[in-house]
């Protein structure tokens, strides 16, 4: 696929830039992005003769042929963004899909920054299709109507007798018709409306269908080309071998057996890694393995995980930043009927996305390009700058298909890594991570210890709830502004905006930053570790309560109608309460997150071994506007295959302070022949849409776990599932 | 030294090391990129492809194991009636979300198909356990496998 980055040439995007604003931000949520909507039509460029596509802003392109090409500001990492962010504009463009092309965006921040994640250029935090609802259709229907402007002209009638429809104007009056690809010069010559008027919910003929997903032909044949696909003339292969223990440093390295491998052209040896660089992976490999390394490992040779349990553990008896207070807890807990305690813990984890770490780059004496697969590619452009010490506009990015991001690919350390190995090889090489390297030089999801209590009066109802955790906080290092007052958005998200009715309530964090290991967003992020916390701690409250887990939630969430609703969805969907065989349990979850409302009932069976096997879950959602609700059944399936695969076996555990997991048999994720049905239930409105890679992960946990008390009257504190606390339970 | 080795019916000369895993060359030598690696010791299966209509993990399979064999990969199963099935079935059900593992899930889906044309559900799991998809895809690639049954059948 020709890159946008090719198609406005180099200075392209930056003389788009200078061009004017035509829309006004008109929302918060859409204020940043609308900025990028500046790059219309001076005149010069509109009465070129030789105008070959017509560019009303940043994110439209319609070609003389009529094909209208996209610019996608987030990429496609299996979510589904070629489809549902093209299926906006081509609604208020008045388009078919099928005339429609997604192209990747240029870096470029100004134009295509997140407006939900601090103007990053980033696809992350389910953020993507948010950020775009508004935006990218009035990105449309300004294209539209310049393009029905255009031909009321050539037809001296007025434009609101014309209409668009299926990539033409039509004026039924005369019966006259002009295709958008004859309108290409004449409509670049139309002033950019200062407002456009978007389509009402009722008449949409896009959103809200099952669109084919656009991105779907070439990957089943094989012909979609992810980074780790790239191909160039004289290319090179490069696997890496880093410091087994972060921090560590190459102490020595023999290179004598590897030189000697067949298609070995080359050893590179950095401060605290070495690569292989070859004709092929296959001789890579080989050369890495014959290589006779010695490590330093540094200040981190000892450490272990339970070093690190045992200093969050340490931070939740000292005060924490407090997130949120409501009344008094310290009151309401000493007049309690019944109080509760509990400590909670997640562990790291890795994300383990199908298409390994991997980039290529060819850095010459002037310029650096880098072909990969991010979501964060401005950041990208950047860190090769900041490597090569190139100034920005020399160097070329590429962005390509993500195998899997996860928040994996909302990092650039591996841009960094390649770049730094590049630079001492002459010509382009494609460093590619072996499944070890990627599992042991991840940035983990962050190790997560709570303390909570709660108290109950005589009739059970919840009168206090006191929480407290610890562990990393990732936006304060990705986003520094984000972190304020010891907090940040993110880590607390779960926990803070609980969905409960508590009268007495108190959250405290304290941000510990482990040593020696790295963190960093992984799916749903910190509701993956907070709604577990609160939707197991509000099980056990249940439970103490003697009430049934549904009506004691339902209980609780009187000003939540659209929580009630899914919650009531999912119970009554999934025979909740109906009688199930020995070993057998139902658990359920509500959350809030995400701009999402979802509900999972999950069905578990405990073997007498103590093997849990997830039979079936049952999730209703509220996400609002569903653009594409085969899109979001998907998300949810994925999300929930993604959480099991965590609460089953996610477990990434530090000794000597090296990762001890390596590749999927000690780092084992889900697979086909123990995957549940998913079903789920979409609550229809028209309410703006939420987002949908994430909640799935979030809330299966907690269902699963709860599930588990169900059929063994268990209590799991602690993820991943303890199969041995569950033997003949 | 020189192997020569026939993919998806066409003859190729190779130059590499007899022990170079075959998921290498066709990669990196042949530029057939549509064959995956995902974690180089048959513990993922992205790198599924056929030698004489058995799937086979490539990342572990040295060249010199498939000299004189009947290689098919993802570029050119779409050619045979029940690759094309599976793809069409793929589509319609609309399996893939990041799509890297799908060449591999196709791969061992044919091959179950082409080996047993009405697989229990029991054969599906036996089948399929060794391909893993992060996305999650897994009841949707039950699904398809049951509605190319249905085609073949029809
Ligand atoms: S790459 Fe061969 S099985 Fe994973
Ligand atoms: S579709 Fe992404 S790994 Fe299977």
């Amino acid at each position: 696929m020709m890159m946008a980055s090719d198609l406005l040439g180099g200075a392209g995007a930056d003389a788009l830039v200078s061009r004017r604003l035509f829309l006004k931000a008109s929302s918060a949520a859409g204020g940043a992005l609308l900025l990028g909507f500046d790059l219309l039509a001076d005149v010069d460029r509109a009465v070129a003769a030789e105008q070959e596509t017509f560019e009303p802003n940043a994110f439209v392109r319609v070609g003389r042929d009529g094909r209208v090409k996209i610019i996608v500001p987030y990429v496609e990492m299996g979510q589904g963004n070629y489809t549902t962010i093209p299926m906006l504009v081509a609604e208020e463009l008045e388009v078919p899909l099928d005339a429609v092309d997604a192209e990747h965006a240029p870096p470029n921040e100004k134009l295509y920054g997140n407006p939900l994640l601090g103007g990053v250029q980033a696809t992350g935090g389910s953020t993507a299709t948010r950020a775009v609802w508004k935006p990218l259709r009035e990105a449309g229907a300004a294209a539209r109507t310049m393009l029905v402007a255009a031909a009321a002209q050539r037809w001296s009638v007025a434009p609101s007798s014309c209409k668009a429809q299926d990539g033409e104007v039509v004026h039924p009056g005369t019966g006259r018709r002009l295709t958008y690809g004859a309108l290409v010069e004449a409509a670049s010559a139309q002033p950019v409306p200062q407002s456009v008027e978007l389509k009402r919910p009722e008449d949409f003929k896009l959103i809200g269908t099952s669109a084919k997903r656009l991105d779907a032909p070439a990957k089943v044949s094989g012909k979609a080309v992810y980074g780790i696909d790239v191909r160039l003339p004289n290319l090179k292969i490069a696997t890496l071998a880093q410091s087994p223990v972060f921090g560590g440093r190459l102490k020595s390295v023999d290179d004598t057996k590897a030189k000697a491998v067949k298609g070995v052209r080359q050893i590179v040896r950095l401060d605290d890694c070495v690569a292989v660089v070859a004709d092929h992976m296959g001789a890579a490999k080989k050369g890495l393995e014959a290589l006779d390394i010695e490590w330093d490992d540094g200040s981190h040779r000892n450490l272990e995980t339970a070093d690190i349990q045992r200093e969050l553990e340490e931070a939740t008896l000292k005060r924490g930043a407090v997130a949120k207070e409501v009344g008094d807890v310290a009151k309401a807990l000493e007049t309690a009927a019944r109080k509760v305690d509990a400590t909670y813990q997640v562990p790291f984890l890795a994300h383990a996305t199908m298409e390994p770490m991997n980039c290529t780059v060819h850095v010459r004496p002037d310029a650096c390009e880098v072909w990969v697969g991010n979501q964060v590619i401005a950041r990208a452009q950047a860190a090769a700058a900041a490597v090569t010490g190139l100034p920005l506009e020399k160097v070329a990015i590429h962005n390509h298909l993500i195998g899997g991001g996860f928040g994996r690919r909302l990092e650039v350390d591996g841009v960094t890594r390649a770049v730094q190995i590049a630079k001492l090889v002459d010509g382009p090489v494609k460093v590619i991570w072996t499944r070890e390297e990627d599992i042991q030089h991840d940035m983990y999801r962050p190790f997560f210890l709570d303390r909570i209590s709660a108290g109950l009066d005589g009739s059970g109802a919840v009168i206090a709830w006191r929480h407290h955790f610890a562990g990393s906080s990732i936006l304060s290092r990705w986003l520094p502004p984000a972190f304020q007052n010891g907090l940040d958005p993110e880590t607390i998200d779960g926990a803070a905006n609980i969905i409960y009715g508590l009268p007495n309530f108190r959250l405290e964090y304290s941000r510990v930053e482990p040593p020696g290991i790295p963190t960093a967003f992984w799916r749903s992020v910190g509701p993956s570790h907070n709604i577990f916390v609160v939707e197991s701690f509000i099980d056990e409250l249940a439970a103490a309560a003697k009430k049934d887990p549904v009506s004691f939630r339902l209980s609780l969430l009187d000003h939540q109608p659209r929580a009630k609703t899914v919650l009531a969805l999912a119970a009554e969907k999934s025979g909740w309460g109906t009688p199930l065989p020995e070993r057998r349990g139902r658990g359920v979850s509500v959350q809030f997150v995400f701009g999402t409302y979802m509900a999972q009932v999950a069905e578990v069976e405990v073997t007498n071994d103590g093997s849990v096997r997830v039979r079936k879950v049952v999730c209703a959602v509220d996400c609002g506007t569903a653009i594409n609700p085969d899109v979001v059944e998907a998300q949810v399936q994925g999300a929930v295959m993604f959480g099991i695969s965590a609460a089953l076996y996610g477990e990434i555990s530090l000794k000597n302070g090296r990762v001890e997991q390596g590749n999927f048999d000690t780092y084992q994720v889900l697979r086909l022949n123990e995957a549940p049905t998913v079903e789920v239930h979409i609550v229809k409105n028209n309410e703006p849409p939420g987002g949908m890679g994430e909640p799935g992960t979030s809330a299966v946990v907690p269902a699963v776990s709860n599930a588990i008390y169900a059929a063994t009257s268990i209590r799991l504190r602690r993820m991943p599932i303890d199969a041995s606390a569950l033997v003949n339970k | 030294m020189t192997t020569s080795l026939r993919i998806n019916g066409t003859e190729h000369l190779v130059d590499v090391d007899d022990d170079t895993p075959l998921l290498w060359v066709l990669r990196d030598v042949l530029g057939m990129t549509g064959t995956k690696f995902g974690c180089g010791a048959a513990l993922c299966g992205a790198c599924t492809v056929h030698i004489d209509g058995a799937p086979t993990r490539s990342c572990i399979t040295p060249v010199n194991g498939a000299t004189g064999a009947e290689i098919s990969t993802i570029e050119g199963i779409g050619t045979t009636e029940i690759g094309k099935k599976v793809q069409n079935a793929w589509l319609q059900n609309e399996v893939v979300q990041c799509g890297y593992c799908q060449s591999g899930q196709i791969m061992s889906a044919v091959a179950l198909l082409t080996n047993n044309p009405h697989p229990t559900d029991a054969d599906i799991d036996e089948a399929m356990s060794g391909n893993i998809c992060r996305c999650g895809t897994y009841m949707r690639i039950r699904d398809a496998i049951k509605l190319a049954i249905d085609g073949h059948r029809g």
